[in-house]
């Protein structure tokens, strides 16, 4: 019984993985800006979340991607609300090419997902300046935008990496 | 065709927004409306948004604080490394300027005390408040945002737009206060804005945060003489804080002809900081 319940509880933990690695990337802010790279920075939340909600929508509740949105607006000091109106847009994002593509290729969804970003980011910042009056600097935003697309091939691979080896073969 | 195709693309927008997914509670449409109203209700201050607000913030610095851990562990580890290797070199540098300091410092007390003295006789003399010492919770360099978050709030008698010092440099100001908690606005942040004085000229500019690890110069006509290792200075107008916390010395940038701030302060390393506000001595 209790070697029962200690693998529903592995199980339930590695099904949920991606739900906790959002919840800690935005409470943690992960992206190496302590390494004071002078043009790196990335997003790693819009990355982790497009992939997911295109390959199994259904281990990232919307919910859950609402409230992310709301911690990373605390932690970085946003308007609250903003984070998570972008995470939901990219969600729709994903749920509609999902819905629209039957055969899916690494470099479609990249593609996808470039177009994604471009519209969500453009959505957020814009709001941010004309509505809140945030200054903002455009090169970081360029060279975020640059690097969260880069690394989007390279997570994807370790997540389907993943999502083979925890959830069986892959089923999209 | 045309209809067909307009048709496909509405089914897959009304499937993507307004049907609820397997294992989805809610819909995508109604927590996009969700996040309309938070950013909605909190840009006009509804007081309940308000409290809201507070009490997820308290929640998430505290938890964000638990989950930075092991990854403040990894970056304390790298600047430590870092610093061994410059450390020698330091040695003889820092040994040298102390005895000049020293030397120094007699002549300074008596500057001191005669201008604490003239001061008052102007009227223009300000007594500090009781300085609180904080730690920081959460220190993001995100590019977008150069803030911390330290343990004190207005419970420990934290208020809006209170300086925040670094030994004796300013390094920010309150621009939030939790209960428990606020949030720090650094110089380098390119919203901070603080009116200094550049001495010596005794030059009033606007000092603003350029997003990186230094700040810039503002409104300053490009005919004054400004020299590089200039000092600047808060120069007290708009009464916030008192005139003359160090801030950092002027780096003259052949580039873009532009007055940079390198601060005395490195806002990387910072663990403690002081909180304090600055208000008219009365006493005579």
């Amino acid at each position: 019984m209790f070697e029962f319940s200690k693998i529903t509880i592995r199980n339930k933990l590695l099904r949920y993985a991606p739900i906790l690695l959002l919840l800690i990337s935005v409470l943690n802010e992960f992206d190496f800006n302590y390494l004071e790279l002078k043009y790196f920075s990335f997003n790693f939340p819009f990355i982790l979340i497009f992939y997911w909600s295109l390959k199994k929508p259904e281990s990232l509740g919307y919910g859950f991607i609402f409230i992310a949105g709301l911690i990373n607006d605390v932690v970085v000091g946003f308007p609250m609300g903003i984070s998570s109106l972008a995470y939901l847009f990219i969600c729709g994002s994903a749920a509609y090419f999902r819905n629209i593509t039957l055969n899916t290729s690494l470099f479609k969804d990249w593609m996808f997902f470039l177009a994604t970003i471009l519209v969500v980011k453009t959505m957020l910042y814009s709001s941010l300046v004309l509505f809140f009056s945030f200054s903002l600097n455009y090169n970081d935003l360029i060279v975020n935008l640059i690097f969260t697309f880069l690394l989007y091939v390279i997570c994807a691979n370790v997540f389907e990496l993943y999502e083979k080896l925890v959830f069986g073969s892959h089923n999209v | 065709m045309d209809t067909a195709s307009r048709d496909d693309f509405v089914i897959a927008i009304r499937s993507a927004f307004l049907k609820k997914g397997n294992k989805q509670r809610f819909s995508l449409i109604f927590l996009i409306f969700l996040s309309l109203a938070f950013l909605f209700l909190g840009r006009i201050n509804f007081e309940p948004i308000n409290q809201v607000k507070i009490v997820i913030r308290e929640v998430v610095y505290r938890s964000s604080f638990i989950v930075s851990v092991p990854e403040n562990y990894l970056k304390k580890t790298y600047q430590n490394i870092q610093n061994h290797f410059v450390i020698y070199n330091d040695y003889f540098e820092i040994k040298s300027e102390i005895e000049k300091l020293n030397s120094e410092k007699t002549v300074d007390q008596f500057i001191i005390e005669e201008n604490k003295r003239l001061k008052k006789i102007i009227d223009d003399y300000v007594a500090e408040s009781e300085e609180v010492v904080a730690k920081i919770i959460i220190d993001k360099n995100s590019p977008f945002l150069r803030s911390l978050i330290v343990n004190k709030g207005s419970k420990n008698n934290i208020k809006l737009g209170m300086a925040v010092l670094d030994k004796n440099y300013l390094i920010g100001k309150v621009v939030e206060v939790n209960y428990l908690t606020s949030r720090v606005l650094l110089l380098s942040d390119l919203n901070s804005k603080i009116p200094v004085i550049i001495e010596p000229g005794g030059f009033q500019s606007i000092l603003s945060g350029t997003g990186k690890n230094d700040g810039i110069l503002q409104y300053l006509k490009e005919n004054y003489l400004i020299e590089g290792k200039n000092t600047v200075y808060t120069s007290g107008a708009g009464g916030l804080f008192k005139t003359g916390i160090p801030i950092g010395k002027i780096e003259k940038s052949e580039l873009d002809k532009q007055n940079k701030v390198n601060f005395f302060s490195d806002f990387s390393q910072l663990r403690f900081v002081k909180i304090k506000s600055f208000e008219k001595d009365d006493s005579n």
